[in-house]
């Protein structure tokens, strides 16, 4: 069961690999779109490759509702205790 | 008497052996697309890549793009237009629906009467009919096959739309299928998703426009997103499963040809492909736009005229749009 810090850890690295942000600056508070610079296509990659990490399925009308990186790896741990 | 409807086979093998293009004359750049969409030069490229795009002018007819691309293929075979007996067309645009546009082009390349028939398989229109024409070679139905992915999509654009403005355009693509010694057309992996018909659509049917007070043209709509999700990565693995029907892997490849829908998801795709540096991967679409049917042809002619592509390579193509329909195979550049 992969933990909050496990999950902000390589969530930070996905979100490095597709859209160039250092993984360092991806925190709980920042905003995807707003504060990462990450556009909408950006963030579809993000999701594909975080279900695929994390075993997770994130449908199209709940990515809408992830503006921050702590909200994606809220939804992450529901997701993956459920 | 005694009957036969053995109708036999034909050749072993199928190759592609001519390829022509037909590029628009009118080059619009992002600057005339912006105001319409309240958007930026800067905006489009990074969504799709798009530089600029081709719209056909009113001479520039679906029909005579589609016979200036068939005469250069026609050329490149090495055959006499005679011996072309059956031709498809794969549009979306040719909005006169009956009868075939196929038909016109057969009769204004001087053609012998062959079959002639239109398909509407949308972006994956050309990848459809490269299978269709393969195989009816390889059954004996006909010998040369004249193949031609054709679209005037600008007529079918809606010009303020932010999704879908800046990415259509115009083109035409064909090649000749025929016999080979060896094999050029590897197996197609195809298919549809039908649940996903309203993803990509002509927004209403004929009858609702006519029967509108305010008739428009029924243009396409995407859902930009959702289509990006299903390109970019169910579509890798159906160009996985090509490879994996011929056996052959990415570090053989030497050509990825994906229809040329957007830059991201050419890009998107070719990550999750995993291809090797040495794959070189097509990008017309910089310079071409989103030319539905029209893109595999035009982007491989692209690569061959700038030395990327040469005779005798292999070519991964992957075609994908509305329906959701695709198709893939590998193939040998002629």
């Amino acid at each position: 069961m992969a933990t909050k810090t496990d999950i902000q850890a390589d969530l930070a690295t996905i979100v490095e690999e597709i859209a160039g942000i250092p993984a360092s600056q991806v925190q709980p508070e920042k905003q995807f779109i707003d504060d990462l610079d990450v556009d909408s296509l950006s963030m579809v990659e993000i999701v594909v490759a975080a279900e695929e990490r994390f075993g997770v399925r994130i449908p199209d009308d709940d990515v809408k509702g992830l503006r921050t990186v702590g909200d994606a790896v809220d939804y992450i741990e529901r997701a993956s205790a459920a | 008497m005694s009957f036969d409807l053995d109708p036999g086979l034909g050749a072993r093998h199928t190759a592609i052996l001519g390829l022509g293009t037909y590029r628009p004359s009118r080059v619009v750049t992002n600057a005339e697309i912006v105001e319409a969409i309240d958007s930026s030069d800067e905006w489009i490229q990074q969504r799709s890549g798009i530089r600029q795009r081709r719209f056909a002018t009113p001479e520039e007819s679906v029909q005579a793009m589609a016979v200036a691309a068939a005469t250069t293929a026609i050329e490149r075979a090495g055959i006499e237009p005679a011996q072309v007996d059956a031709v498809i067309v794969a549009t979306v645009s040719h909005l006169l629906q009956t009868p075939a546009v196929a038909t016109a082009v057969a009769d204004e390349l001087g053609l012998q009467r062959p079959a002639a028939f239109d398909i509407s398989a949308a972006c994956a229109g050309f990848c459809h009919g490269l299978a269709i024409a393969s195989d009816l070679v390889r059954g004996g139905s006909s010998t040369y096959v004249l193949v031609i992915g054709v679209e005037r999509l600008s007529d079918i654009t809606d010009r303020t739309d932010r999704s879908t403005a800046f990415l259509f355009a115009d083109g035409a693509g064909a090649v000749v299928v025929g016999p080979s010694d060896e094999p050029g057309i590897g197996p197609v992996v195809w298919g549809s998703d039908g649940a996903q018909f309203d993803l990509i659509r002509q927004r209403e049917d004929w009858r609702d426009v006519v029967a509108s007070d305010d008739p428009r043209m029924p243009h396409l709509v995407m859902q930009g997103n959702a289509v990006f999700r299903w390109a970019a990565f169910e579509m890798a693995k159906i160009a996985h499963a090509a490879l994996d029907r011929t056996g052959i892997g990415v570090d053989d490849l030497d050509l990825f040809v994906p229809h040329q829908a957007n830059l991201r998801i050419v890009d998107a795709m070719a990550r999750s492909l995993g291809l090797p540096p040495h794959v070189a991967i097509a990008r017309d679409i910089v310079d071409q736009g989103n030319t539905s049917a029209a893109s595999i042809p035009l982007a491989l002619d692209r690569m061959v005229e700038d030395g990327e592509a040469k005779s005798g390579d292999m070519a991964l193509l992957i075609a994908f749009g509305a329906g959701l329909a695709y198709a893939a195979q590998v193939v040998k550049v002629p």
